[in-house]
């Protein structure tokens, strides 16, 4: 069959971690089909994450730099990800579910008349598998249209491993003129890792009862080097940054341990953590929907045990 | 200003959905139906704008004949008509965006906004593709809308902070969460709507093939998690997180 065709994504020209979680699926999709694995690095400045990619023995990286790259919009990219697809004999295109992926693929989908497939956890060479309602179903589905298009929902696949140079080539792109225009970005600063990236998340919810309470969140948090995720309800609030939104419509991690504390486990919550391997939940409500998949419980008022569980454990590390 | 507003009916969003035995759909008895949550937050952007500088907005819903308590909804917040395109079965995405395409040609609205996602089938694509084939911008996630003239300005939640779009109008915004509290119905606006217009149309009046794109093959269960053990103190729970997390 055809090549895949994997768009790289970067954070300030650095590659973005969860591209690499995708590359494994593109691998995998790769000898289901007989295909080889293209990646294509979009943006002014660029060509550093090419190189980083590289490394990772695909057939070729592509890089398409130009003026007026400078920016995502999603108008220009979807413009020149189906011009590479169309030069290229790709017949998937994916990239990682993050918000860019979100943002651009269905229109990079609708560029070349293609279906797509959203959040794709694995692929046999005919149907893509892939969640639906907050991830309490899974759906086969069967794209009909000879080029395919899909995101990968990263925390299903491992980060591929270095495996050898890859010749990186350069394409010129033409770009639309854009109906819309890049104006700012308000970035949410921390020194924590990012939540799709962190072994350690600790979570907080309504229950933390204001925004100076995350503190004993974030101390916790801070002796694994973890990251730090709220709910809904305390995003809402104005306690914590939107992008610390775990669940259906935020987030979805897969960490090696997630606290839950102080929130209750709502269906939309439990679609962005309940891959966690290890699942601990502190409420004081012990019919709280958390504890039935958590992995231990302790039904307990936060504000008593929490700065005796962190204290308990910075002494144990020596910290 | 014209807003053309979309309104999902979805499974409700908090009921426990379950995949039939056979694997063959998801189990429908004793399910009760929503407006898509999102939408009903692009119906209160777009009816404040019509508070704001006037206009009108239209509220289109694909899908089978209940959908029209959907549309209702829609209404009764103070929406102005309906539109209805009646389908039987299952439609992708992508037949609901190219249904759209003809909506907008034919009513020609200064501004789509809609959800950003569909709670269901969680695709995430509809804003996206509407606009991929109109040619128009797209302003997806937002979480604030400001409308300049024959421009807007969007803020959108993104990974790692908000980004400040500007868009040309006709233009489409997808609805975050934050974009607004959705009001509710009164009486008075149920009682309205009932009078207000609803057309029904058939997606051959507007052309359209719905033969999806994607097709579902069959559905499975998520694999199951053990869970549930409650441990009695803060001791056993630093125990538990030692040796069988490997925490420290
Ligand atoms: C369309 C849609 C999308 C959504 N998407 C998401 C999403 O992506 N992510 C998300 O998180 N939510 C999402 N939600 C919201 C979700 O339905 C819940 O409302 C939300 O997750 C609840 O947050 P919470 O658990 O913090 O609050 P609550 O449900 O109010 O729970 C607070 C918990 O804190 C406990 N508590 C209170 N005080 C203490 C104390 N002192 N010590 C210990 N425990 C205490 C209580 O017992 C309670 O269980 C979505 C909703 C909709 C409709
Ligand atoms: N059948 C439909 N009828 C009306 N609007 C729809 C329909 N399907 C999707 N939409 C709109 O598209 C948005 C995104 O949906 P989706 O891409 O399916 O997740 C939803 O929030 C709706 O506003």
């Amino acid at each position: 069959m055809a090549n895949i065709l994997l768009i790289a994504e970067d954070k300030k020209r650095e590659l973005k971690k969860v591209t690499l979680n995708a590359l494994t699926f593109a691998k995998q999709a790769a000898e289901k089909i007989n295909g080889q694995v293209i990646v294509l690095a979009v943006g002014a400045g660029i060509s550093k994450v090419a190189e980083e990619i590289s490394a990772y023995g695909v057939s070729k990286v592509i890089t398409a730099e130009t003026d007026g790259l400078e920016n995502y919009i999603a108008e220009t990219w979807s413009a020149v990800v189906a011009d590479v697809t169309r030069a290229n004999d790709v017949g998937l295109v994916c990239m990682a579910s993050t918000s860019m992926g979100k943002d651009l693929m269905p229109r990079v989908a609708a560029t070349l008349g293609a279906g797509m497939a959203s959040d794709v956890l694995g692929f046999d060479g005919a149907t893509f598998t892939r969640t639906m309602w907050a991830g309490n179903a899974y759906a086969n589905v069967e794209i009909t249209t000879p080029i395919k298009v899909c995101t990968v929902q990263g925390t299903a696949f491992d980060t591929a491993e270095k495996a050898g140079d890859s010749p990186v080539e350069s394409f010129m792109p033409t770009i639309p003129e854009a109906k819309t225009r890049f104006i700012g970005f308000n970035e949410s600063v921390s020194e924590r890792p990012d939540l799709t990236e962190a072994s350690v998340i600790v979570s907080g919810g309504r229950g933390l009862k204001g925004s100076e309470n995350f503190k004993l969140i974030e101390d916790l948090a801070d002796l694994f080097g973890g990251a730090v995720g709220a709910t809904r309800a305390a995003v809402d609030a104005g306690w914590m940054p939107n992008d610390l939104q775990v669940g259906q419509t935020g987030k979805i991690v897969a960490s090696d341990i997630y606290f839950a504390i102080g929130l209750s486990g709502a269906i939309q919550h439990m679609a962005g953590m309940k891959n966690s391997k290890y699942i601990i939940a502190i409420n004081k409500d012990e019919e709280a929907p958390i504890f039935e998949i958590a992995d231990a419980g302790l039904v307990a008022d936060l504000f008593k045990v929490l700065p005796e569980i962190t204290n308990t454990i910075r002494k144990e590390m020596g910290k | 200003m014209k807003v053309l507003v979309t309104a999902k009916r979805v499974t409700d969003p908090d009921m426990k959905i379950k995949v039939k035995a056979d694997g063959s759909g998801i189990e429908l008895s004793g399910m009760s139906y929503k407006i898509n949550p999102f939408d009903e937050i692009a119906i209160e952007e777009a009816i404040r704008i019509k508070e704001q500088s006037g206009g009108e907005v239209i509220v289109a819903s694909i899908g089978g004949d209940e959908a029209q308590t959907e549309i209702r909804t829609g209404l009764a917040m103070g929406a102005d008509r309906g539109i209805l395109v009646k389908t039987d079965g299952d439609v992708d995405s992508d037949a609901v965006a190219r249904v759209l395409v003809k909506l907008v040609e034919k009513e020609r609205p200064d501004l789509v906004i809609m959800g950003k996602q569909a709670v269901d089938l969680d695709d995430n694509q509809v804003p996206q593709l509407l606009a991929g084939y109109l040619g128009w911008g797209q302003a997806c996630f937002a979480s604030k809308l400001q409308i300049n003239g024959n421009t807007a300005t969007v803020a959108r939640e993104v990974d790692g902070g908000i980004e400040t779009l500007e868009i040309d109008l006709p233009g489409i915004i997808s609805a975050d969460l934050r974009l607004n509290e959705p009001r509710y119905p009164t009486l008075p606006g149920i009682m309205k709507a009932k009078k207000k217009p609803l057309d029904t149309i058939h997606p051959a009046d507007l052309d359209v093939d719905i033969t999806p794109k994607v097709v579902v093959k069959g559905f499975s269960n998520p694999p199951e998690r053990k869970g549930g053990r409650i441990v009695a103190d803060v001791p056993e729970l630093l125990k538990a997180l030692k040796d069988e997390a490997g925490a420290f």
